[in-house]
């Protein structure tokens, strides 16, 4: 397989195409316009497959959850602002677990906020986002490579769980260029779901709904959906850890942030700081075994985001009280450096009297 | 439509038009390709009645919905049945849209002149002077704007090929009705573009009134407003659309 240079955005596209979305609905907003420009492109060429601009992102998702109702791979992506419009339809996608890839390109926040990176996002997709008792699988990549690969992955368990899956990037990724290699090929046949609406054909007629009227069927309903989540909780966490066998200092970082934390982690080991990375994959189910794991080894903890802490609160209920967790957090769209967040970590480490331990 | 017993009332207009478009989907034989969605309003509950695969959808976003669906499985007949709440007020801009775009839908749009299912409050097409929970002195235009008019609106739209509004308080008008709601579905079957039938309707609970007075009131006041008649019919002239 050749690797071809692409920004994380088109390379989002590609993977989405050869992973059989089958439809794309997009409202402009920056910084992820490059994945709907790569849609519109590319998408038609293929026989049965649609392309539009919605006229908002109201609109987007919801025709994202009529060409999931009738069965098909599809897709939507968007930035914070137009998230915040789209949790009204991934409320309603959760309820009918109806499958969907929804690509957050993340800015600057709240309100309109700034075009740059940002990670404040955490909460609205861990947490819900929409109104109800629900969850999405949240998948924060980290390289452009990563994208390509997490979004076949978010496409395969959106099927698998019948649930809306978040890609959630940020500028930074979206709009940076790496080279990437594509591992699979679009395949022939679009796969069609089911059970879909695509009229009767014969069968008796179908229903899927959202409005219950007694509330111990939706209690069921609620019921069902908490059992789903749990088994995806047991399946699908997915983290990565970079040197923490001997580390003293565990840098908890995700996405953007767990890139340049790297960096930073590099430098430390480099002039003798046994620091070591976690790297969350999936947000939600957030890795807290993971994390737990570690405290056999350190009490140590350093959460960095780009944001005011809001993963932080998930390494805080992870580690229940136990460890000293700091945090760095730059919100607002500034992109700390490596060697900032570098500072941060040596600062961090005579302190708590790391380098004095044997 | 399915053996089951309506939760409208008495003589509330959803049921005819029920009735209406149950028929033109078994005589045109479409019930093994229909796909219906019902508005968030007293016809909610719609896929209780239609004996065609139905998907319930937000409150105003029906033909956003209809769209994805629609252009994924062009082969399905698609239709939305909804409110004047949920297609002109909440929805009103993925209407126009779906409508500009020329989505191949077909809209079945009752114009009742207030919300039912809320319990009687102001609509978009809520006549100026009429009482409503949320204008106990009568809609005011100065105030509250005056009543849209929804199909002239699409009308202005090079995507809509078929537009009528009719009704179903007498007996000739339901007739009408029916022979419109066919031709609307027709206009999707031939590919030809968007297609809406607006059908004014009485609520009678909400308007406090009995049911034929409510039908009284639809001749005397609501025509007026919202003159029957074809609004739009291009599809005799787009027999070649792609
Ligand atoms: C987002 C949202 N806002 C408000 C409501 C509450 N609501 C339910 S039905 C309705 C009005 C429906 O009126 P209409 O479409 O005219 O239908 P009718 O009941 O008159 O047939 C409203 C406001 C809702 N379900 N969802
Ligand atoms: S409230 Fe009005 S629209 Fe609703 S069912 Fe009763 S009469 Fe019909």
């Amino acid at each position: 397989m050749t690797k071809v240079l692409m920004d994380g955005n088109s390379a989002i596209g590609e993977a989405a195409i050869r992973a059989g979305c089958a439809s794309y609905f997009g409202y402009p907003i920056t910084p992820q316009n490059e994945l709907t420009e790569y849609m519109a492109t590319n998408l038609p060429k293929r026989k049965g497959c649609t392309f539009i601009q919605a006229e908002s992102e109201l609109s987007a998702i919801n025709m994202v959850y009529g060409a999931s109702l009738a069965g098909v791979r599809t897709m939507t992506s968007s930035s914070s602002p137009g998230i915040s419009l789209k949790q009204e339809g991934i409320s309603y996608l959760a309820a009918c677990e109806l499958p969907a890839v929804i690509v957050n390109m993340s800015r600057g926040g709240p309100g309109l906020g700034s075009i740059a990176p940002s990670q404040s996002d955490y909460f609205q997709a861990t947490r819900g986002g929409g109104h109800g008792d629900y969850r999405t699988i949240v998948l924060a990549p980290s390289s452009v490579q990563e994208l390509a690969d997490l979004t076949h992955r978010a496409f395969d368990l959106a099927d698998k769980y019948k649930i809306p899956v978040i890609i959630l990037g940020d500028g930074m990724v979206g709009q940076m260029k790496e080279p990437v290699e594509f591992k699979h090929e679009a395949p022939v046949e679009l796969p069609i779901r089911s059970p879909a609406l695509r009229g009767a054909q014969g069968r008796p007629s179908r229903i899927i709904k959202v409005l219950t009227s007694k509330p111990v069927e939706l209690e069921e309903l609620n019921w069902s959906l908490f059992r789903r989540y749990q088994l995806i909780k047991k399946n699908e966490t997915t983290s990565e850890t970079f040197l923490t066998e001997d580390a003293k200092l565990v840098v908890v970082a995700f996405g953007s942030s767990a890139r340049i934390a790297k960096g930073a982690v590099k430098r430390a080991r480099e002039s003798g700081l046994k620091v070591g990375l976690l790297r969350p994959i999936t947000l939600w189910p957030f890795p807290s075994e993971a994390v737990q794991a570690l405290i056999h080894q350190t009490n140590h903890f350093l959460v960095f985001e780009m944001n005011m802490g809001q993963m932080l609160e998930d390494v805080q209920l992870a580690l229940a009280g136990k460890g000293e967790i700091s945090f760095y957090g730059r919100p607002g769209g500034v992109i700390p450096t490596p060697d900032e967040v570098f500072r941060v970590i040596n600062r961090l480490y005579y302190q708590k009297g790391l380098r004095a331990e044997k | 439509m399915k053996p089951v017993q309506f939760h409208y009332c008495a003589g509330c207009g959803h049921s005819i038009a029920h009735r209406l478009v149950g028929e033109v989907i078994d005589e045109m034989n479409l019930r093994d390709i229909a796909v219906g969605i019902p508005g968030v309003g007293c016809c909610v509950f719609a896929y209780n009645y239609f004996d065609v695969d139905m998907a319930e959808v937000a409150h105003g976003r029906g033909m956003a919905v209809a769209t994805g669906m629609k252009r994924v499985n062009p082969e399905a007949i698609v239709f939305t049945y909804q409110g004047d709440g949920d297609l002109c007020a909440i929805g009103i801009a993925e209407t126009i849209h779906a409508a500009n775009r020329g989505e191949n839908l077909t809209t079945i749009f009752i114009n009742n002149a207030i919300y039912g299912m809320t319990g009687g409050q102001m609509a978009p097409t809520t006549l100026l002077s009429q009482k409503t929970t949320t204008t106990p002195l009568g809609r005011n235009a100065a105030k509250e704007g005056s009543p849209i008019k929804m199909s002239e609106m699409l009308a202005l739209l090079d995507g809509t090929v078929y537009l009528e509004r009719t009704a179903v308080n007498s007996p000739a008008n339901i007739r009408k009705t029916k022979k419109a709601i066919r031709k609307a579905f027709q206009a999707q079957i031939d590919g030809l573009g968007f297609s809406m039938v607006e059908v004014l309707s009485p609520c009678p609970t909400n308007w406090k009134m009995e049911p034929l007075d409510s039908w009284k009131w639809i001749d005397k006041e609501m025509v007026k407003v919202f003159p029957l008649g074809v609004i739009k019919d291009t599809t005799g002239k787009k027999e070649d659309a792609d």
